[in-house]
Order: structure tokens, then C-alpha cells, then sequence
């Protein structure tokens, strides 16, 4: 018998990244929201790497931000040094990367959390899912506490059933110790849920003080600091920052690693998760690219005040004495002391084909996931799942429509849309090449793309929302007076030119066609420009990528037309496509089985080709108007 | 519930004067329908079970005969759509193929749209996308040697050609994009230098590509040969001569030709279809102006002019002007009417035009072998083997490869201009994309309505 019983609106199952934000997303829609997590103080834990952002996975933060989530906000409370990532390449790819606080960055969301209204913090393991006629209903906790709700959230992480290996040693624990959750993994399958194992890995903690940095080379951040969040105020944030450290393996290490291989788990079977290609070990690295002569090793302070270092680059599942060994080949490591081993970690997730685009469970309604139960990796891709599934949830609970974003709109929607359409055997990995239409999807427009729609779910004030209109207007009128306004070709202009390179003018020409100059900038007008109007930097950053990139961001435009209309065309998800006599049997069933919304997401399923995707369209066609004397048939299939 | 597919019937011939036309009825009632028009020789039953074999018989509209028809019947799925089919021989006058048609129709086939055969073979799977569309041009081709060229298309030689172009592409667009997300493991160095040579050997093959699509185009939809010359030069007259038949109004009375009139021939294996133009002369009347700037606008969409010179007047200004049109195109002078006493030297009119001139006379019809000769030979110059290139021949291939060669050539401007290799790969996808859609490797939303909808209604 229950000795307990409560409703929520929303119940979310899990404290880390995916589930703060699934969490406080609801909360601030005003459900009433309870959170479970193993460990209080494991809130926001970052188990892994001491940073947020990086290449693509900075988009995600900033995009999250826009929308009204709160990782980018936080960040930028804890942040101990920021960079921003790949300038000398173009702007859809450059990327924002920020150093943690690792506790600070745990203590701050706590902090926002605790003090959100409608939202219950619980310490307790959810065992079971309560699930009444394909609808869910509740959890149970493992002390067998009932709490009822019109939908749940699950964001169990890498802890459903984990085990931490390393050598032949293996620890049924979730990272860094903590107790892991043993019985969910039943309940879901037992509810029909498919599940995966999937692994990944973490490389050890060293004491700082055995290490000797003259060996290494100095990574300091950027000058001027570039904030995650839109809403903070960019002169918070320049401050003393901290240093990180590049150093590479070589020979040796590879010796090392390459003797003892038959002792990792991975090679020699203990592990039956699959690992993330992108993501690799030591060993695996070693063994992808023999000719390599050597892999960079990023040292990373785990915090202000502590003396832990992260030893980026390599992550390990060999044994404890190969570790040893094999940090001390690393130049300025030769003497170092490990505080915490490298692991790797196994854990079950779900194959998330069974998901809706809302992150919805196909097969149970109210019941939603995000985060590395869904089969992805990172804190970042776990955040904004975390995100959209809470916010999904939510429209559920409040009778509104869902929100999906498309591939055009956002890299959260490339990431979603690729996990609930592509085979994916790996955790999945945010990157910029995934997302076919980056030159419009730049970290730096964000919040043009999408604090609309963030606004619209409500989760962004209408201060904020206007603050965002504002910068769009002043950047079209900015381009449109850059456009128009012609300068002659007087000596000032001339001499400008000169001092940077650039040819002179024959004739005059526009301010525009002057900012198109590869060697030129839009601020670099002001020496010429009279009516320059020395706009906010971000505002101007945007007029300067608008006008120097025209013509490739109209022609990634035409792109995302193109793609708009195989997305228009919808499907109903209910067709039986055996009905189809052409289509392949393969496609029939991918099909049958995925139930797309639209050809678009047809044309991405594996084993659909396209010459399938040709099929359906003329049936399409041939049910719209071909020969329909029948019926008349309209509806679509 | 999903409709099934039903009965459609259409003229499977040309609709015009020839020997024989063909009523196609395809679909699950084809032989019900069959069964209540046709009636054979000896009043004897035929058996559907006999598939693909000929009934000799009488079509009636009711009680009324209305032709004596050869018919075939075929059980699906061993057709052309896969369904059961039955094809009506008739007589192929257009009254008589329209009366069958609308029997046929009245007993409870449906008009096919165009191209809805071929539609159904694709659909009931007998063939590809671009086996479907090789057959549209195999249809319309209208000489042998785009018939050539469209059986290779059918075996994919195309195909191959796009293929490999396409896997090059992506080998870059895969490269960028890996150096992109592991920029420790792969270097972006030097790059761009050698995407250069690389595009260069792509951009010079889409060429060329698209170069034959110039000939091929020529192949299947003929040479647009224009007729110019002043008034009463004799351009109707010579239109009549190469078209066998009194078409335009052959008069004495200058601007007879008020309008431009055309007609497709045969020459030698090429199909030209021939503009006959109002004379070209400064005029006052109306209708005669509209004419005569008609006249001006085919001549410059022309492939090949025919210039015809009224041998036995002297020249006017009116021919300079003619005279300056067709300079640098390609073009043949008709020195006519030698059945007159000649006042225009062939020498002069050579000099002037810096073409070809030849001596005929329409009235006579002398010189017209002459004249098909140097046409054939402007066309077949440099002896092009038809049989080894590949050859576009569809104007949406055609568009295609234009596209395709853009992109390349954005890109190249990229490099040029120095940018960043990650603004390499949207045009280079762009090309990607664009070579997908000729071999069907990449959808786009209205292709199937385009190309099934371009297909001539009997098939």
C-alpha cells in the first residue's frame, strides 16, 4: 500500500542539467512542479569536463538562453574564463566556450531552484512509472511514495543501472560515486519502453601542485568577454580569469597504451556500451590514428578553490597502473599525483525513435524525456532537451499546442529532429557539420531566431522580447542606410582605404559595398562614415555579418525554402503505408514504425530512399487530384 | 480509405492523319470495359485468361459500329502501367480515335491526364524516376539521333556522369566539414588551393555537360531555323518547298506574311523547325508592324537564319538592316528567284554578310538540296560522334547542371576572395543538391508534378 500521495502538475525525475532546466521551465510557467534527484547536492553536477559551450555546443547555450532556459544565465555567474572559439574562421562557426566553477556552478542553480516558486525539490529514487491506459499517471519512489501527475519529465542521465569501470575493476555507482538508480530500467520495460546501453568516459583529476606548467603552453581567455546569457549585461563580466594549459602526448604514451590495450575493458569486451566516436578515449584515439604522433592535452582547473586539475583529451578505462604510466610520458606531468581515476561509465538509455519530435513517448501520452537518457552526450545537448521537454510537458498539462522547433530555426532542432528520425548507435554528439543551415543559425543571432517563440511560451519577459525587436530594427535600418548611403571618392576616404590596404575608390561607392571589402569592418567606418550611429556591439556585430555575408546568407535562405516545402508536406501519422503497393518493404516498415510528420522527416529516416520519398509524393498527388472522381479525396495521407 | 487506382483510357498515338491510332485503356475494369464496346469478328466470346493476344473485331457505341479495330488485351502485372491493359488498333483518323475514345470513356474509363501511364508504371513499380523521364523524352524526340541519346539516358549513362560528379563533391563538402568538428585530426591547411584544381577539372566537366545539353536540345525539340528577308523575297515561298505543303499564303503583293507561321522538318536526321517571318521592311501599317517586329524577336532566338534575297531588286537599306542582324550569327544566304534576271551578285552578298550564299530559286525549287546540305553541314561540322558522348537532352537537366556550374563557380569565387573554407561548403552542397535531383538522389516537391505532367498524353 502507498503511504503517500501527492499531485503535481509535472513531475521531473532527475537534478542534472536536462532536469533543472525541465524543472524550472514549468515552475516558471506556474505548474506545480516537483523535482526528484538521487543527491541535493548533486544538482547541475558536471561529473565530466569543467566547461560549458565550446564548438556548436556554445549555440545550443545561447539558443537555450534566448528561449528563456536558465544554463547560460549560469554560466556566466560561475564562469572562471571564456573564449570565444574559432575566430579566424567565419561567424557561423565561431563558438563560445567558458571554464566553470564547477561548485559554484552547482551552488548557483541550486540556489535558483530553491528559490523558484511552484517548484518542490525532492531527494528520493524513482523506481516506477505509474502508466493507466497508455496515458501516464505518476511515479513511485523506491520507499513506495505515490505522486500523481498529468505528465512526468524523465531525465535519469547516465544513471539508470550504471557502472563505473576502469581495468578489470567496476563499481556499480553513477558518476563520481554517487548511488546509481537501480530499478526505473524495469518499469520502462515493462511499460513497453525500448531500452539502449550506452557508455562514456571521463579522464582523472590531478593535484596541481604535482604539476610543472613550464612544460606546457599558457591558454588565457579572451580579452573582452563575451556573455552566454542575452540578458547579461557584458561589462559584468570582464574580470580576472583564469589560465588553462596545452600539452601533448607522444611517443611514449602511445607505447604505453598501446601494451597494455588487451587490459581495457573496451578491447577486451567487459564493456558492452557503445562509446561516442567524437567523443574518444586515449586508447581509442591511439588506435584510430596510428600515424598520429602525438594528441593535445588541455590541463583545466576544476575551480577557484580547489587544487583539481581535468586532464581534457584524456579520458581512459585502462587500468589504474597504466594511468599512472601513462600521464607521467605527458610533458610537465612527469611527477603528477592522480586525485580522482579516469572511468568509463555504462548506463541504460532509451533508443529515442520512440520519441515524438515534442519529446513526447509515442506510445505513452504525458510521458516525456530529455538529456543522456535520450541517448545524446553533454551537459549542452542535455539542457536543451531538458528544456523542450519540460516546456512540452507543460503545454500539455495547460491544453496549448507544443513547440518543435525545425532545422532551419535552431541547432536544438537539428538535435532533436536527428534523434528521434536517425538511427543512432552512439551518444550523440552536438556539430556544427550536423546542422545543414549554420550560416543562419550563428551563436551570435540567437536571439533574433528565437527570443519570439521563447516569449511566446512565456518564459521571456516582454522587456526582454522588446529588447529584442529594438535590435532588429535598428540593424535592418543600419543595413538600409549602409545601402544607400553613397561617399565620393574624396582624399579622407582615399587615405582611409590606403591605411588598410584596401584599393581606392575610382568612383564613390556605397558604405555597404565598402563594408563587403574582405580587409575592411563596419566599426572601421567610423573614421569616413559622418552619420555612423555607434550602435550597441552586438547590434553592430550584426549589421557588420549581415552585409559582408549577403549573398551566402540569401543563398542559405533559398536552402531553407527548399527545405520548408518537403517539411509543409505533412503526413498523418496514423497512414498505414503497406497500403503504398511501390514502396520497398523496407520503407514500409522504417516508415510504419517511425510515422513521420512530413516528407521532409521522411526523406531523413535511414532505409527510406529517395526514390521512396518520389513514391509518396505521387501518391500524394494522385490522392489530391489525380483522377479523384471517388471520392474527392482531400485528406492527406 | 486510400482509392484505388481506377480505369483511364486515352489516344496512345498521335492525334493526326497517320495509318493506324491506338486507344489505350489501363486499369482494374479495363476489360469491363472492354466487354461492352467490343464486339469480335464471329460473335464469339474472347477469353481475358488469354492474355496478350490480338481479337479481331468491331467497336460499337451502342448499337452503332463505329470502326473495325484489332484489340490486345494484357493481364497486369505483364504491362506497361502493370495493370491490366487493353489497347484498341484503330483507324487513325482523329474523328474516328476521338468517337473510340469518347465510347470508352461513356462506358466507364475515366481521360487520362498527361503522362498517367507512364505515372502508373512508375508507381506499380516497372520503372525509376529516371527511367520514367528517359521515357518522356523518347516520346518526344522527334529525329534519331536524340532517340540515340535518349536510350542512353534509359541505360544510365547520364547517370554515371552525375555520379561521379556528385560523390567528388561530397568527398570536399564531407572533408570541410570533419576538419571542421575535429580540427585537431584533420588541417585545413593549404586547402583551399588545392579545392581550386579540384574545381577547376569539375567546373570545365558540368561544362561541357552543359554544352551538349545545347546540342541535345537541338536533337530533341530541332534546330529553330528562322526565314528572313524583305517582303516578297520569297521566304513563303520557300517554307512551302521545305514543308511539301501550301502553308503560308504565297501572294504577289508584298507583306502578305503578317504574322510568323512555323512547321517542323525533317533534314537529314535533323529536325528544324522552321519560322516563316513577316518581311522586314520599315513599315506604317499596324498589323504589319506587330509582324514585323515578331519577325525581329524569332530571328534573335534563332539557331540558324536563313536570309533570303530577292535576287532580281537591287539592295535596299532594308536589307542592311536584315544585313546587320544576322551578323555573327549563324546563318545561310538564299540567293532566290534565279528564275529571274539576276541584279544581285553572289560574290557582293557574300562580302557583305560574311555567310554562305547559295543560289536557288523556291519557284523552281532548285537549289534545295543545296541548301539541306549546308544546313546539315553547319550542324554536323567537326564530325560529332553521337554515339560516344553523353548528352543532355532534357531542359530540366539542363537547368540543373546550369545551377550546378553557378555553385562551382561561387565557390571558386570563395576561395578567390579568401574566405573562410566553412562558407566553402553552402555552395558546394547547393551544386550537390542540384545534381541529385537529375538522377533522382535528391527530392524536391515539384518535380514529380513537372515530370509527369510534361508527358504527352497517350503514355
Amino acid at each position: 500500500m502507498p503511504y503517500l500521495e501527492e499531485t503535481y502538475d509535472v513531475i521531473v525525475v532527475g537534478g542534472g542539467h536536462a532536469g533543472c532546466e525541465a524543472a524550472l521551465a514549468c515552475a516558471r510557467l506556474g505548474l506545480e512542479t516537483i523535482m526528484f534527484t538521487i543527491s541535493v547536492d548533486s544538482i547541475a553536477l558536471m561529473p565530466c569536463n569543467p566547461n560549458i559551450g565550446g564548438s556548436s555546443k556554445g549555440h545550443l547555450v545561447r539558443e537555450l538562453d534566448a528561449l528563456g532556459g536558465e544554463m547560460g544565465k549560469n554560466i556566466d555567474k560561475t564562469f572562471i574564463q571564456s573564449k570565444m572559439l574559432n575566430e579566424s574562421k567565419g561567424p557561423a562557426v565561431h563558438s563560445l566556450r567558458a571554464q566553470a566553477d564547477k561548485q559554484d556552478y552547482t551552488r548557483e542553480m541550486r540556489k535558483t531552484l530553491e528559490n523558484t516558486d511552484h517548484l518542490t525539490i525532492r531527494q528520493a529514487e524513482v523506481s516506477e512509472i505509474i502508466v493507466e491506459d497508455g496515458k501516464i499517471q505518476g511515479v513511485r519512489t523506491f520507499s513506495k511514495a505515490v505522486y500523481r501527475s498529468k505528465a512526468v519529465v524523465l531525465a535519469t542521465g547516465t544513471y539508470l543501472n550504471a557502472r563505473c569501470i576502469y581495468g578489470d575493476v567496476s563499481n556499480p555507482t553513477g558518476p563520481n560515486g554517487l548511488q546509481a538508480a537501480a530499478h526505473l530500467t524495469e518499469s520502462l520495460k515493462a511499460n513497453g519502453i525500448q531500452m539502449v546501453r550506452f557508455k562514456t568516459g571521463t579522464p582523472a583529476r590531478v593535484d596541481r601542485r604535482s604539476i610543472d606548467f613550464s612544460k606546457m603552453e599558457e591558454q588565457t581567455g579572451d580579452e573582452r568577454v563575451v556573455p552566454f546569457s542575452f540578458s547579461t549585461d557584458p561589462e559584468s563580466l570582464q574580470k580576472d580569469q583564469v589560465s588553462c594549459w596545452l600539452t601533448y602526448t607522444n611517443e611514449k604514451t602511445h607505447e604505453i597504451i598501446r601494451a597494455n590495450l588487451d587490459r581495457s575493458p573496451l578491447f577486451s569486451g567487459a564493456i558492452e556500451g557503445t562509446g561516442p566516436r567524437y567523443c574518444p578515449s586515449i586508447e581509442d584515439k591511439v588506435v584510430k590514428f596510428p600515424d598520429k604522433e602525438r594528441h593535445q592535452v588541455f590541463i583545466e582547473p576544476e575551480g577557484l578553490y580547489t587544487n583539481e586539475m581535468y586532464l581534457g583529451g584524456m579520458s581512459s578505462s585502462l587500468p589504474e597502473d597504466v594511468q599512472h604510466a601513462m600521464y607521467k610520458t605527458v610533458p610537465g606531468l612527469e611527477h603528477v599525483k592522480i586525485v580522482r581515476n579516469a572511468y568509463a561509465i555504462e548506463y541504460d538509455c532509451i533508443n529515442s525513435r520512440q520519441l515524438k519530435a515534442t519529446l513526447e513517448f509515442k506510445a505513452i501520452e504525458g510521458l516525456f524525456s530529455g538529456g543522456q537518457f535520450n541517448g545524446s552526450s553533454g551537459y549542452e545537448e542535455a539542457a536543451v532537451q531538458g528544456f523542450m521537454a519540460g516546456v512540452n510537458a507543460a503545454m500539455k498539462v495547460m491544453g496549448r499546442e507544443p513547440y518543435v522547433l525545425d532545422r532551419s530555426q535552431a541547432y536544438i532542432g537539428v538535435l532533436i529532429d536527428d534523434l528521434v528520425t536517425k538511427e543512432n548507435h552512439e551518444p550523440y554528439r552536438m556539430m556544427t557539420s550536423r546542422a545543414e543551415y549554420r550560416l543562419l543559425l550563428r551563436q551570435d543571432n540567437a536571439d533574433l531566431r528565437l527570443r519570439r517563440i521563447g516569449h511566446d511560451i512565456g518564459l521571456v519577459s516582454d522587456e526582454e522580447y522588446e529588447k529584442a525587436l529594438k535590435k532588429e530594427k535598428d540593424i535592418e535600418s543600419e543595413v538600409d542606410r549602409l545601402e544607400h548611403t553613397n561617399i565620393g571618392a574624396g582624399k579622407k576616404v582615399q587615405e582611409f582605404l590606403m591605411n588598410h590596404g584596401s584599393t581606392p575608390l575610382k568612383t564613390g561607392a556605397t558604405l555597404a559595398e565598402l563594408v563587403r571589402r574582405p580587409e575592411l569592418t563596419y566599426v572601421m567606418l567610423t573614421e569616413i562614415d559622418q552619420g555612423f550611429p555607434y550602435l550597441p556591439e552586438d547590434t553592430a556585430q550584426q549589421v557588420n555579418i549581415n552585409i559582408k555575408y549577403e549573398g551566402y546568407i540569401r543563398r542559405q535562405k533559398q536552402q531553407v525554402a527548399q527545405f520548408k516545402k518537403l517539411e509543409e508536406k505533412k503526413l498523418d501519422v496514423n497512414f498505414d503505408y503497406s497500403k503504398v503497393h511501390s514502396l520497398r518493404k523496407e520503407a514500409v516498415q522504417k516508415l510504419n514504425l517511425y510515422k513521420p510528420m512530413s516528407i521532409g522527416q521522411a526523406s531523413r529516416i535511414s532505409g527510406v530512399s529517395p526514390a521512396d520519398l518520389s513514391v509518396l509524393l505521387v501518391y500524394l498527388e494522385q490522392l489530391r487530384h489525380g483522377g479523384g472522381k471517388e471520392s474527392g479525396d482531400e485528406r492527406r495521407i | 480509405m486510400v482509392r484505388e487506382m481506377d480505369t483511364i483510357a486515352a489516344v496512345a498515338t498521335a492525334m493526326g492523319s497517320s495509318g493506324i491510332g491506338i486507344v489505350r485503356i489501363s486499369g482494374e475494369e479495363s476489360f469491363q470495359v472492354l466487354r461492352k464496346v467490343f464486339r469480335k469478328n464471329r460473335g464469339g466470346e474472347w477469353d481475358e485468361k488469354d492474355s496478350h493476344r490480338v481479337h479481331y473485331g468491331f467497336i460499337y457505341d451502342g448499337d452503332e459500329m463505329i470502326d473495325e479495330v484489332l484489340v490486345l488485351v494484357m493481364k497486369g502485372p505483364h504491362s506497361y502501367t502493370a495493370e491490366d491493359t487493353v489497347e484498341i488498333d484503330c483507324h487513325g483518323g482523329i474523328l474516328v480515335m476521338k468517337r473510340i475514345l469518347e465510347t470508352v470513356i461513356k462506358n466507364g474509363a475515366r481521360p487520362a491526364e498527361p503522362g498517367e501511364f507512364t505515372k502508373r508504371a512508375f508507381l506499380n513499380g516497372r520503372m525509376d524516376l529516371s527511367q520514367a523521364e528517359a521515357v518522356m523524352d523518347l516520346i518526344n524526340a522527334k529525329n534519331q539521333y536524340a532517340m540515340k541519346s535518349s536510350i542512353s539516358q534509359l541505360k544510365g549513362k547520364v547517370s554515371e556522369k552525375v555520379r561521379d560528379l556528385r560523390e567528388r563533391i561530397l568527398y570536399e563538402i564531407a572533408f570541410i566539414e570533419s576538419a571542421l568538428d575535429d580540427p585537431e585530426h584533420i588541417s585545413l591547411e593549404g586547402y583551399a588551393g588545392n579545392l581550386r584544381e579540384k574545381l577547376e577539372a569539375m567546373i570545365k566537366e558540368v561544362k561541357k555537360l552543359i554544352d551538349s545539353a545545347d546540342n541535345g536540345r537541338v536533337m530533341s525539340e530541332g534546330v529553330k531555323t528562322v526565314i528572313v528577308g524583305k517582303p516578297n523575297a520569297g521566304k513563303s515561298s520557300l517554307m512551302n518547298v521545305l514543308a511539301g505543303t501550301e502553308k503560308s499564303i504565297v501572294t504577289e503583293i508584298a507583306g502578305t506574311t503578317r504574322d510568323t507561321l512555323e512547321e517542323h522538318i525533317q533534314l537529314h536526321g535533323i529536325s528544324l523547325n522552321v519560322v516563316d517571318t513577316a518581311g522586314i521592311r520599315e513599315t506604317e501599317d499596324v498589323v504589319e508592324k506587330i509582324g514585323v517586329s515578331r519577325a525581329r524577336s524569332a530571328a534573335s532566338e534563332a539557331d540558324l537564319i536563313i536570309y533570303v534575297v530577292d535576287g532580281s531588286v537591287p539592295l535596299d537599306k532594308n536589307d542592311q538592316h536584315i544585313i546587320d542582324m544576322i551578323r555573327d550569327r549563324k546563318a545561310l544566304v538564299l540567293l532566290n528567284k534565279t528564275d529571274l534576271d539576276m541584279v544581285v551578285e553572289e560574290e557582293e552578298l557574300r562580302r557583305k554578310t560574311g555567310h554562305r550564299v547559295i543560289k536557288a530559286s523556291a519557284k523552281d525549287e532548285t537549289g534545295m538540296e543545296e541548301l539541306e546540305e549546308a544546313v546539315k553541314s553547319m550542324f554536323y561540322e567537326g564530325e560529332i560522334d553521337f554515339n560516344d558522348q553523353v548528352y543532355i537532352t532534357n531542359v530540366r537537366h539542363k537547368t540543373a547542371l546550369t545551377d550546378t556550374y553557378d555553385s562551382l563557380m561561387m565557390v571558386m569565387r570563395s576561395i578567390n576572395e579568401g574566405m573562410p573554407e566553412d562558407f566553402f561548403s553552402i555552395d558546394l552542397m547547393n551544386a550537390y543538391e542540384r545534381l541529385g535531383t537529375i538522377i533522382g538522389e535528391a527530392v524536391e516537391d515539384d518535380l514529380i508534378h513537372e515530370i509527369f505532367g510534361r508527358f504527352c498524353m497517350g503514355k
